[in-house]
């Protein structure tokens, strides 16, 4: 049996000691399940990054989740236009904790080059967002350190984050409504 | 549409249909729009769409923005394909300052204007294999695509979105890496498409999901001003390149497919065999490459050489006049088409003069084409709807512009 | 059959519309004609119709506003593809700005629909016998026609790029 490189453990013949918490993040954070959310271009180059030359599997992300129910991570990918802001909150709100947000793109994270009357500055503006990639669009490598940036989120943080009182206040911020297990009503 | 299935759309009881909605978020719907469809069990009565949910407003921002300025934005139309774009804005730019281009620069131009042609239809084949279930077909043509990304990206430096080329030409000659990623390119792509294509073009499984699927006639085609492989497909050959030609490609010989009755199996098939013909005329152009310089004579639009502008007084003067835009551009109105990934995809500028053009539209052919969706999908079940949507190749960037 | 040229359609054009042809001109090798609104979609019907000049694609529908010109402030442009011929031409409308109503020629070509619905999206002109006519690229609520030339780029209410640096002073749009 192999000793888990990945976790700080106390290692004994035979076994490793380590706390939950450390074990539980570092399951979560291998085995992210996306929620693609690709509108323009930026979804493109995340197709390729999906693809063979890049393979975003190797990080845990083989199984591409369409429905928010089953999503651990929101990718962003493209523009967003204040027409469809009310629809990316939806999607976020439906999303079960623990989640989290990637915006992909120079579009998704401030508007990018489009700034017009039809486009929304950056989608921190309706949602809270973890990690941010800049790119017209990213390269695939900066994908990849993207969703990298945000495996180590998912390691560092608390596993208790949806309880805490500044997730609360993040969410009061966004006007998202959310109960006591810090799912949005 | 057989008897039984008219009767169906008939008897529909209102009772009984039920009203879906079919995205704007959705795994098929490559692209955001949302179809409202109401259904009678699986059958589709009728449908509505909405769109815009990606409006960037480009003609706004285009009236904001000197003409080299308008090449990036004119990438993120038909991303899939941007160097087409790109060309045939410059194109109509030299079309308004009245501008002859070397025949080298034109061979050029048809090379990369071919090699994008061959991406955007990879993507759009792969992606109908995917929706009909064929997840392994997705990966073989998107490692080809890899192949034509580098070509992009020594020429231009980019990959998606390439502002690929200057008006007058290129900003570089190809490197001798291009030269040998290109012969590299010509010599082990066809077995490799031929390879995607011996997994779906004559599966039994992939003809009967998609025979069938979508069709329309081509008068309704033409009424709805269709163009490209969908109209190809239609049984018409309507092909800018052919009928107005542009880039000399008049000089080279190819062939253009057409369908027969406009369903999802034709449409793929006319992507194929058009993706064949790219190869033949990347392969002829290739081999006549005319030597010559990679820019016209266009001091006025052309930046010159950095050294040049820091030794030479009237370079220095060219280089502050074009940033600055400073330069006098003729009073007029012209239209330029090209054949796009899509179709005969339109620049329509009127310039006052000024360093902005005055109104500049783009005639887009997916915004166009997709309105005659709700006919083509009536009395279809929603598989043969999800699988019609994927092939009719609708770029969100191109739609809503 | 020969192929009818630049200047056989405009005599053809001229001779069936006389009085409503109202300026024509060849700008870089296309044919422009310019005639009273009302009368176009009859032009079109008839140039669709028309054994020898055959108009059988429709291109493309512009709108275009002329802010400085008065009575003529807003332009409708159609333009149609002979196949037979392979000839190019445009159809030209001028509207004043308070009676923007022309007919719709979604009954001659089946992609007007959607061509009609933009440019009443962008610019507010109305067309009559459309079956459809609602806003289709911007926002259901928006209340003004973004591509006039007195609305700005940007969004109205963004609070964090300064007139200043970009040249605008606030009062003067």
């Amino acid at each position: 049996m192999g000793k888990i490189e990945d976790l700080e453990t106390i290692n004994g013949e035979g076994y490793q000691l380590t706390t939950l918490d450390k074990a539980i993040a570092l399951a979560r954070a291998n085995s992210v399940w996306p929620l693609p959310f690709a509108t323009s271009c930026c979804g493109i180059e995340f197709m390729a990054t999906m693809g063979s030359a890049y393979d975003l599997s190797r990080f845990g992300m083989e199984r591409m989740s369409f429905t928010p129910r089953q999503a651990d991570l929101l990718i962003v990918a493209g523009t967003i236009s204040k027409k469809l802001g009310p629809v990316l909150k939806r999607v976020y709100e439906q999303m079960a904790e623990p989640k989290w947000v990637l915006s992909v793109g120079a579009c998704a994270c401030s508007g990018g080059i489009f700034d017009t009357y039809s486009v929304l500055q950056g989608i921190d503006r309706i949602i809270p967002v973890d990690v941010y990639v800049p790119g017209c669009p990213p390269r695939p490598e900066q994908i990849i350190e993207g969703v990298m940036n945000i495996h180590e989120l998912v390691k560092k943080e608390s596993n208790r984050r949806r309880y805490s009182e500044e997730y609360k206040h993040l969410m009061d911020t966004y006007q998202i409504d959310i109960d006591q297990h810090g799912e949005a009503k | 549409m057989s008897q039984d299935l008219k009767d169906v759309i008939q008897a529909a009881d209102p009772a009984n249909v039920a009203t879906i909605n079919f995205g704007p978020t959705h795994p098929s719907t490559h692209g955001i729009f949302q179809n409202i469809l109401k259904v009678d069990g699986e059958k589709i009565i009728s449908s509505e769409q909405t769109v815009g949910y990606i409006h960037r407003a480009f003609e706004k921002l285009a009236e904001r923005r000197p003409y080299n300025q308008i090449t990036p934005i004119t990438d993120r139309l038909n991303y899939c394909s941007s160097p087409i774009n790109n060309i045939g804005w410059e194109m109509t730019v030299e079309k308004l300052i009245g501008v002859d281009i070397p025949k080298r620069v034109q061979y050029m131009r048809v090379i990369i204007m071919e090699l994008a042609r061959i991406a955007d239809h990879l993507i759009c084949n792969s992606v109908i294999g995917v929706d009909a279930g064929a997840l392994t077909s997705f990966f073989y043509p998107f490692s080809e695509r890899e192949k034509i990304y580098e070509l992009y990206e020594e020429l231009s430096g980019a990959r998606l979105t390439t502002n690929m080329g200057r008006i007058g030409g290129f900003e570089r000659d190809f490197t001798p890496v291009f030269h040998e990623k290109l012969k590299s390119f010509l010599k082990t792509f066809p077995k490799a498409f031929e390879e995607f294509d011996s997994m779906l073009a004559r599966n039994r499984i992939f003809m009967d999901r998609t025979k069938g699927a979508g069709p329309i006639s081509a008068e309704r085609a033409l009424s709805y001003s269709f163009s490209g492989p969908n109209l190809r497909a239609a049984g018409v050959d309507y092909d800018v390149r052919a009928m107005n030609p542009y880039s000399s490609y008049e000089d080279f010989d190819f062939i253009i497919p057409v369908g027969v009755n406009g369903d999802t199996y034709d449409r793929f098939m006319v992507r194929q065999e058009e993706i064949r013909q790219s190869l033949r005329i990347i392969t002829q152009a290739y081999n006549n490459l005319p030597e010559g310089d990679y820019k016209a004579d266009l001091p006025d639009f052309y930046l010159p050489a950095k050294a040049d502008v820091y030794n030479n007084m009237e370079a220095l003067i060219y280089h502050f006049k074009i940033i600055m835009g400073e330069t006098e551009l003729p009073v007029g109105e012209v239209y330029h088409a090209v054949e796009g990934g899509n179709g005969e995809l339109g620049y329509y500028l009127i310039s006052d003069g000024g360093r902005t053009p005055y109104r500049l539209q783009f005639r887009r052919p997916c915004f166009i084409y997709y309105q005659a969706y709700p006919e083509m999908i009536k009395g279809l079940p929603i598989s043969d709807a999800v699988l019609t949507l994927s092939s009719i190749n609708v770029i969100a960037g191109e739609l809503d512009a | 059959m020969e192929k009818q040229n630049n200047q056989e359609y405009l005599t053809a054009i001229q001779a069936a519309f006389g009085a409503d042809v109202l300026a024509h001109e060849e700008a870089f090798g296309m044919l422009n004609v310019e005639l009273t609104p009302a009368r176009i979609h009859d032009a079109i019907a008839w140039l669709q119709q028309h054994q020898d000049l055959s108009v059988n694609y429709l291109t493309n529908i512009a709108g275009i506003h002329y802010p400085e010109s008065e009575g003529r402030e807003f332009a409708v442009v159609y333009q149609l593809h002979s196949w037979k011929n392979n000839l190019r031409l445009r159809i030209k409308g001028y509207l004043p700005k308070d009676n923007l109503h022309i007919a719709s020629i979604t009954d001659l070509f089946a992609g007007a629909n959607w061509m009609e619905r933009e440019t009443y999206d962008f610019f507010g002109i109305i067309f009559d016998g459309h079956p459809d006519l609602r806003r289709i690229l911007n926002m259901d609520d928006m209340d003004y026609f973004p591509m006039r030339k007195e609305y700005v780029l940007e969004d109205a209410t963004r609070e964090d790029k300064d007139d200043r640096f970009f040249g605008r002073n606030n009062n003067e749009l």
